[in-house]
């Protein structure tokens, strides 16, 4: 049963990332000027230009050209950046690591914050603290990212120096490295001075995106919590004497993850976007940053290849979120 | 209209957004200085109450020695001006669509659910992303990105809204005395609508309020001789450990009108919930 559901949900996947290359073509293809124009080196002669336009399927019939484009892309092809004049997918190999380590933290960091926020809440319900920590989570619920990651720089960067302000690794630290995964890497082979020195330059990119996805998580879990903890299982184990911290964390929890995990989960796309813009504030060499290079330099090949990388993105953490959901949930998980 | 009055989180919201709006209205008149006039010798004056401050530069100068309050007046006038033209836009098209497939159902429902369904499965990022790479830079492609990224928002809820409003007894009686159906949709349904709108377009133009922000620190908003809060920020960033309040400044500023068109929304639909209102 489950089995299936991945399946259909995989499938679905696929068509909607067929549906966005679609779209990113299309776009493309309206785009005022022409795109060989940007290309082409000075001094390039009228041969060149049909040369140019002929490689990249432009003088077929638009149907054709999509087929053109759709099987580049599909072998691996996605062409070669205008403004660096490398070829697209290395750069993507290249940049996305960082970009994923820096996403994962945060994810990570998101979740726990706002599970901790929620049980804190749920747990001194009944104290004058109750309306702090709401009107806290009211305040990381009206902020942005953006707005959080200049605070950090303004803040623990440049006032109270104690966090470094840009950049992946400590230039003097960079040595060489097997993979482009640096924390997992130095983690894993056990350089933890060199992995301490890769978090310290994670985390104010990496809490500032987890801030957001903490407020929406400790909002929905704490009223998901404040529903479970007037069910019966907990009642019973209340007169069972069970301590309130193993009421929330050992009862209420379980069941309240489910609904909170569904109703969060637009909130980790969310998250991934706003990697663009704060790995741009801390010049963090992922593909976030790149992206806004690209922009500015009208890197139509390189857009293209961005724009895709982050749709499967958002995609595979749909997937995953909806996965989570059906495997959390009893009743879908044996329907 | 009560219990916002009563909510001091929305006047003092309120209170701060008009206040802005006076001040971004009257610029010329309340700036005290030409936010672009330049004075090499008066470069990176601190704010008042630090060492070496000038008292003719209350929030001290950047490094080409322009006055930061000034250049901080002026700036709320883009910021304004993109979140109330592209809220607006954004909540016409969004509104028009959702009356129409709440009030209509059928095929149109059908096809403007769908839309607003693709619609939401595009990451915003991406579309602004695209639509700024197509459009190229300016004020007005940040405009029409956060349109075509946001009329779903309001798209959404009016027709739920429109959905809700038409089994309501007034919209059996406006139909029973012949009313058309453009003068009960337009006359009857939208005025009842309106209070939900008005909380969407305070939360819309907090969020254009940051897209403009960020669009105008990496440089892809308006050209870099008008001052805007995110160019501001981009600038002192280069000078932050010389000028920390060329940086901080627009910062708060931001902050400042985030929360409050924030708060306002929130405090809306809060008074507008009749759950929450009990």
């Amino acid at each position: 049963m489950l089995a299936a559901i991945v399946l259909r949900r995989s499938l679905m996947t696929i068509v909607t990332l067929f549906g966005v290359a679609i779209v990113v073509f299309l776009l493309l293809r309206v785009a005022p000027g022409d795109p060989i124009a940007m290309m082409i080196s000075p001094g390039a002669g009228p041969d060149d230009v049909a040369a140019l336009r002929a490689r990249y399927g432009l003088d077929a019939p638009p149907l054709i050209q999509f087929w053109i484009w759709l099987h580049g892309i599909l072998m691996g092809d996605f062409g070669t950046s205008i403004s660096l004049r490398l070829d697209v997918l290395s750069l993507l190999a290249e940049r996305l690591p960082a970009t994923l380590e820096l996403s994962g933290l945060a994810l990570a960091l998101g979740v726990f914050l706002g599970g901790a926020i929620a049980v804190i809440a749920t747990l001194l319900r009944r104290s004058f603290v109750a309306g702090l920590i709401d009107a806290v989570n009211g305040l990381l619920l009206a902020v942005p990212d953006f707005v959080w990651a200049l605070a950090f720089v303004l803040v623990l960067g440049v006032l109270i120096p104690v966090l470094p302000l840009s950049g992946r690794i400590d230039p003097a630290l960079e040595t060489t490295f097997v993979t482009r995964f640096y924390l997992v890497e130095n983690l894993v082979s056990g350089r933890l001075a060199l992995a301490g020195d890769i978090l310290r330059h994670m985390a104010m990119p990496s809490l500032a995106l987890a801030l957001p996805l903490a407020a929406v998580i400790a909002r929905i879990l704490k009223e998901a919590l404040a529903e479970a903890m007037q069910q019966d299982y907990v009642l019973l184990a209340r007169v069972k004497g069970f301590s309130e911290l193993r009421l929330v964390l050992g009862e209420a929890l379980r069941n309240a993850v489910g609904p909170t995990l569904a109703l969060t989960g637009v909130q980790f796309t969310f998250l991934i976007g706003g990697t663009v813009i704060v790995e741009r504030i801390f010049s963090y060499p992922g593909i976030g940053n790149m992206a806004i290079d690209a922009v500015i330099n009208r890197d139509l090949p390189l857009i293209q290849g961005l724009v895709l990388v982050f749709g499967l993105m958002f995609l595979v953490v749909n997937l995953v979120i909806d996965l989570a959901v059906v495997a959390l949930n009893p009743k879908l998980r044996h329907g | 209209m009560r219990a916002l009055v009563g909510d001091p989180k929305v006047v003092c919201a309120g209170g701060f957004l008009l206040l802005l709006a006076l001040v971004a209205i009257l610029a010329p008149l309340v700036a005290p200085h030409d936010p672009l006039e330049q004075d090499l010798m008066l470069a990176t004056v601190p704010p008042a109450g630090f060492s070496g401050a000038d008292p003719a530069h209350l929030l001290g100068t950047d490094g080409l020695g322009r006055d930061v309050l000034s250049r901080l007046i002026f700036g709320s006038r883009i910021a304004l001006t993109v979140a109330l033209v592209a809220a607006a836009i954004a909540a016409l098209a969004g509104t028009l669509l959702g009356l129409l497939a709440g009030y209509f159902g059928g095929i149109i429902d059908a096809l403007v659910s769908r839309l607003v369904e693709i619609w939401m499965a595009f990451p915003p990022v991406l579309l602004s992303i695209l639509v700024v790479a197509i459009l190229g830079s300016g004020i007005h492609s940040v405009i029409v990105a956060i349109a075509i990224i946001d009329w779903t928002r309001f798209a959404r809820v009016v027709r739920a809204d429109t959905m809700a409003q038409a089994e309501m007894d007034y919209v059996t009686a406006a139909r029973t005395m012949g009313f058309a159906r453009a003068a009960i949709l337009f006359g009857e349904i939208l005025p009842n609508v309106t209070p939900l709108l008005m909380a969407l377009v305070s939360l819309e133009m907090g969020i254009a309020v940051i897209v403009e922000a960020i669009l105008s620190f990496v440089g892809l908003s308006v050209s870099s001789d008008t001052p805007t809060w995110g160019g501001m920020i981009a600038e002192g960033r280069q000078i932050i450990h010389q000028a920390w309040w060329v940086f901080a400044a627009p910062l708060v500023a931001l902050f400042l009108t985030v929360l409050a068109f924030n708060q306002l929304g929130e405090g809306l639909r809060r008074a507008l919930d009749p759950v929450m209102r009990r």
